[in-house]
């Protein structure tokens, strides 16, 4: 079991091949092999992050050539998190979309093919390396956004390719940069050559900048995230589902990597404005993500643009760069994926049950669909930062790391985020519980509320099924649970978060 | 400062072209148009790396070939690079096609006025 950590990379593609393969012959197979792939898929990032917690990160080196030149697979407590929430994730989204999704094979293979990018990114100790796994990522969640229904799908993942194709170009670019000055594109050579270039030449400074802002496309910070709301809105419920828990998620674990493991606390350290643009974009994603999402009135954009808020919380973190709020960072990156995942799943179910789809048909879901709100309003206070649950956690790991660093503004926009976000969600919950379904018309006000809920289902037809209902269930089980365990795994993470900033 | 252009010249063509590239995935309205640009900027990062792995009087990095030889591994990463945006370019295309089809132009202006109308 050596070759293991190549092994969680090729076999989700393996598994996709074979969802294609055996299409051929059998055509309604593509679920009962995505789900049993996505079941090993766990068990293997399971037993690999019990050996990347337990001591020394795993390494590995793939085709046997030596460090700094084979390709180099890295695993510890941060990358081992990382491959289990992709593989628990996917599994989920696979629950919710056997009846929800769209059920084609070549929907499935995608699928398994954009979990393998996910872990390569996550595990690689390669900056190369990372980029062509960014752009497998990247295609495949275009492939997925555009597998909706008709031309704002396809227009949404256009978009979403040509910007995110500029987000990785630009990140190849800093890797042409880096490579220049040092001649290596090993991660853990890459920070020793680099402190030996020095910090403030301007080579280093560019592929700083460069890595940097290619990843700010990626994980759609503020003014870089004009494809996110876009591709959300226009995927279908399942896939939005899946990448907004994912993809942004796993760009901002490589964000880390490139500024923790590659360039090092010294080089921020060393050029003060590069910590200064990492805040700024912090504290401008943050409150801008929050204004946008108030003045949405299509639920899937609204939780779009939460997540540009939400991201700018990670920024913060590795802007301020200490261990609390590190932690922080990793806590809340697990944190918004299984909340945002939850929410755009909720709301997806919500859609196709009560074809609820604006923020003002969210009136009095609360009475006819009593688990469905339910779910959606636990999520929602979880989001906001409401103790116990894990929202709350990642949030006060990073306040309080920001307080220990004394940087007051950050401080002040995180407290400040909390309300914001709760000024979004709020009317949400508002309308959910306390106010009377809406008539859809107005000029029939004598309608009662039962009519016009019947008026909105039959538009929709398909009934949520088990697989839907489980999924949502557990992810707002999952983000209460997870706040009271989340101190422990702090604890858990803290010989990583020293390793990374040593 | 003509000498120095002269010894940069590469880099400034690479640069010009990635320049362009942006330039025409901004400017451009066709969406085949914007395609295009994204294929000139990744083809101006791609000569950027071909210049830096330059070595003057330097021969190709072939068994046969004399040494010096230029550095070969940039030339690996872009072949993987290129196969990258050749499958970018056909996922790009295919979206297009799909485009066309729903909304029988492939002007952004338009397509905005007809989904607006919706």
């Amino acid at each position: 079991m050596t070759d293991l950590p190549a092994l969680v990379i090729v076999f989700p593609i393996f598994a996709s091949i074979a969802v294609l393969l055996v299409g051929l012959v059998r055509p309604r197979t593509g679920w009962p092999i995505a789900t049993l792939a996505s079941i090993v898929q766990i068990a293997i990032t399971g037993s690999l992050a019990l050996r990347g917690f337990n001591g020394d990160p795993v390494q590995y080196v793939v085709g046997g050539f030596t460090v700094p030149y084979g390709i180099e697979l890295v695993i510890d407590g941060l990358s081992a998190t990382m491959i289990v929430l992709v593989a628990v994730v996917a599994l989920g989204v696979l629950g919710y979309a056997r009846t929800a999704g769209p059920r084609s094979n070549s929907f499935y293979a995608t699928y398994l093919l954009l979990v393998a990018g996910l872990t390569g990114m996550s595990i690689t100790g390669d900056v190369f390396n990372m980029y062509v796994f960014l752009e497998i990522t990247g295609l495949t969640a275009y492939a997925l956004v555009a597998s909706g229904k008709g031309g704002r799908s396809a227009l949404a993942a256009l978009k979403y390719l040509l910007v995110g194709t500029f987000g990785a170009s630009l990140f190849l670019l800093g890797i042409g940069y880096a490579y220049v000055a040092t001649g290596t594109l090993n991660m853990a050579d890459l920070s020793g050559q680099l402190a030996a270039v020095g910090y403030t030449s301007s080579l280093v400074q560019a592929a700083f900048g460069l890595l940097v802002v290619g990843l700010f496309v990626k994980i759609a910070v503020f003014p870089l995230h004009t494809w996110q709301p876009v591709a959300y809105a226009g995927a279908p419920d399942a896939v939005s589902g899946l990448i907004s828990a994912l993809v942004s998620t796993v760009s901002a674990y490589a964000l880390i990597r490139i500024v923790f493991s590659v360039f090092t606390v010294d080089f921020l350290l060393a050029n003060p404005f590069a910590r200064t643009v990492l805040m700024a974009g912090a504290v401008v994603s943050i409150v801008t993500g929050s204004l946008l999402a108030v003045a949405q009135s299509e639920i899937k954009q609204l939780l779009a643009y939460s997540s540009v808020s939400q991201f700018g919380l990670i920024i913060g973190a590795i802007a301020v760069g200490n261990d609390t709020a590190l932690t922080g960072a990793a806590i809340h990156l697990v944190g918004h994926a299984i909340m945002k995942g939850g929410l755009f799943l909720t709301a997806g179910l919500i859609g196709t049950n009560a074809g609820s789809r604006t923020v003002t048909e969210f009136e009095g879901l609360g009475k006819h669909l009593p688990i469905g709100a339910g779910s959606f309003g636990i999520i929602a206070l979880a989001m906001v930062g409401v103790p116990p649950t894990i929202g709350f956690v990642g949030k006060w790991y990073i306040a309080l790391g920001a307080v220990e660093t004394q940087s007051w503004p950050l401080a002040a926009v995180i407290l400040l985020s909390t309300l914001l976000t709760l000024a979004y969600f709020a009317r949400l919950i508002e309308r959910m519980y306390f106010r009377e379904p809406a008539v859809t018309t107005s000029s029939v006000e004598t309608t009662d509320a039962t009519d016009a809920v019947n008026v909105a289902t039959d538009g929709t037809g398909t009934t949520p099924s088990m697989g839907m209902w489980m999924t949502v269930v557990t992810a707002a089980v999952l983000s209460v649970v997870l706040g009271v365990v989340a101190f422990e795994y702090g604890q858990l993470l803290e010989p990583t978060i020293e390793h990374l900033l040593s | 400062m003509i000498e120095l252009l002269n010894e940069r010249l590469y880099y400034l063509v690479a640069f010009l072209l990635m320049g362009i590239g942006t330039y025409m995935m901004i400017d451009k309205s066709n969406l085949v148009k914007k395609v295009i640009g994204m294929n000139v900027f990744q083809s101006g990062i791609f000569l950027f790396f071909i210049v830096i792995a330059y070595v003057s009087g330097a021969s190709p990095p072939l068994v046969t070939a004399p040494g010096p030889y230029v550095s070969p591994l940039p030339h690996v990463l872009i072949l993987t690079a290129i196969v990258v945006g050749v499958s970018l370019t056909a996922v790009a295309l295919g979206l297009i096609v799909r485009i066309y089809g729903e909304y029988g132009t492939l002007d952004t202006t338009v397509i905005r006025e007809v989904s607006e109308d919706d």
